[in-house]
């Protein structure tokens, strides 16, 4: 992805920064600057704001034939996650059993490396989502942010 | 508004083709849909391309105005169009040019689409195929679009219990009609065995529930049906035309197990020909996996909510069946060239009702629905044919 494509998402991605309407009274991830149930009123009615990061798992999958760039993952487990606060994202779920994971579990949001444009090339960060009951296990090692960067 | 008719179809083989391009594919299938329609190229007022990817494929755009150079259109200065909404492409520039003749703006159109998804690697076409979802938001979090309608799947499994037999149904269903399909990329059968053995893509769906990347082109001449008998004796009408989007992502849609925007751009099809569900003698859907399948059955209303997977079990929608389903073989069997498949669906009903099918002819073919999405069905359009 372009440096600027991923630049312009950095808080949305890196710390989970989406949107609340304040005439529906309802959240919104990614950010919107426009709601589409509220229509035209909802502009300008849009306030920035930061996600708790905890939710549910909805739906998942292992994943075996890896998206480009998540091989090195692989089995890995994509899931829908409805956060707290009610929207829902796709993201992947880390450090577990990728097997283990069903729909109800509880989640957590982590910083993680989601991948790199090549060696020379930017790496781009996000958030991904842990089980909440497995806070405690041995981090994946391969997959903590790079701090140099 | 005018009616209009469909007075010539073209097909090329799909499959890996990696000795044809897609200039070439386009001019081969778009000459045998002139031939057969009977008409020359100063009759043709419009040319609309369905083509998903050739900018991350073949990195080349402008599709249009290259099918318009190669196909000879360019000494009559024709108008050409390229019309993009992922797998939807064909679909969806069939309907541009059926919206322009019942307009009133031209007589007739040559709606062709071309893909060429084998000339990249594995991993890229998949890659562009995911393209179709929200690259930023699911493609880039590392969903796959197996991925995706593996969790479709696994929604539909739990809420209505559907089974492994049943999904292994589909696509034994449509290897089935593809051995009887000369242009079939896969035209053999398979075993539900073989099926619920292949190797996991994304779980549940195994390498046997999903369509291939594949290269290939079809082509139709649309026509006012006023004056489609001054060319062929054997024209089929366009009677409903319905189109509807959705959410992009998935994770955006109240329920996993739906796909609203084929229910939708379904119920303005029937409702722009008066016809319903028990009209339908055949019906072609977009199969890029097993659970679509079963799914755009029941948002067509073929089969209630819940109950496809089982009636595809019990052979309802085979060959001889109640409402014979992919008799092309779908997308799973006769290959899924993204911007031309909406037209190959079309092509097969066409055959169909001309009663042109051969071994897989449908008896007594009247009336036949074809159903292409996009994406996670994001874009849906379906027609409705009706021999004359």
């Amino acid at each position: 992805m372009s440096v600027p494509r991923f630049w312009r998402e950095l808080d949305t991605r890196y710390n989970l920064i989406g949107s609340y309407c304040k005439i529906t009274k309802t959240y919104h991830y990614p950010r919107r600057s426009f709601n589409p149930k509220a229509g035209r009123e909802s502009i300008g009615s849009m306030k920035d704001y930061q996600f708790k990061g905890i939710g549910k798992i909805v739906n998942s999958t292992v994943v075996y034939q890896a998206q480009t760039g998540y091989e090195m993952f692989g089995p890995y487990c994509m899931a829908i996650v409805k956060l707290d606060e009610g929207p829902m994202m796709t993201t992947q779920i880390v450090d577990c059993d990728p097997n283990k994971v069903k729909p109800g579990m509880k989640v957590k949001s982590v910083f993680r490396k989601l991948g790199e444009d090549s060696e020379s090339g930017i790496l781009h960060y996000g958030t991904k989502f842990i089980l909440s009951e497995d806070i405690e296990v041995e981090e994946d090692n391969e997959n903590l942010p790079d701090i140099e960067v | 508004m005018r009616e209009v008719s469909i007075i010539g179809i073209g097909i090329t083989k799909f499959g890996e083709l990696w000795d044809k391009s897609l200039r070439q594919l386009g001019l081969e299938t778009g000459l045998a849909a002139i031939s057969d329609a009977g008409i020359k190229s100063k009759d043709i007022d419009a040319l609309y391309i369905g083509n998903m990817a050739a900018g991350s494929t073949l990195q080349q755009e402008h599709v249009s105005a290259l099918m318009a150079d190669y196909c000879g259109l360019t000494n009559h200065n024709v108008p050409a169009t390229r019309v993009e909404a992922a797998s939807a492409s064909g679909g969806l520039a069939i309907r541009q040019a059926y919206m322009a003749i019942a307009g009133g703006f031209i007589d007739i159109a040559v709606v062709g689409g071309a893909e060429k998804m084998t000339d990249v690697s594995d991993s890229e076409s998949s890659y562009t195929v995911s393209m179709g979802s929200d690259e930023q938001w699911e493609s880039k979090a590392g969903a796959t679009f197996a991925s995706l309608h593996a969790m479709m799947t696994q929604s539909h499994i739990e809420q209505y219990g559907t089974t492994r037999e049943e999904m292994s149904a589909v696509s034994v269903k449509n290897h089935y009609h593809a051995s009887m399909n000369p242009i079939a990329q896969f035209p053999f059968t398979v075993s539900a065995e073989a099926v619920s053995n292949s190797g996991l893509v994304s779980s549940p769906l195994r390498m046997l529930d999903c369509a291939p990347n594949s290269d290939g082109a079809a082509a139709v001449i649309l026509c006012a049906t006023e004056k489609a008998k001054k060319y062929s004796k054997k024209s089929i009408k366009i009677i409903g035309s319905g189109q509807a989007s959705d959410t992009l992502s998935l994770h955006h849609r109240q329920h996993l197990n739906q796909m609203p925007a084929i229910r939708v751009a379904a119920k303005r099809a029937f409702k722009s020909c008066g016809k319903k569900v028990s009209d339908l003698d055949l019906i072609e859907v977009h199969d890029n996996f097993t659970i679509s399948e079963i799914i755009a059955l029941e948002e067509i209303g073929i089969f209630r909510r819940g109950k496809a997977a089982a009636k595809i079990l019990e052979g309802e929608t085979k060959l001889g069946g109640k409402i014979p389903t992919n008799t092309s073989g779908g997308l799973k069997a006769r290959g899924h060239a993204p911007g031309a498949t909406g037209i190959a669906q079309v092509v097969e009903v066409v055959q169909q009702l001309r009663g042109e099918a051969g071994d897989r002819q449908v008896k007594d073919a009247k009336i036949g629905m074809v159903e292409n999405h996009g994406g996670t069905a994001a874009t849906a359009v379906i027609h409705i044919l009706e021999s004359e």
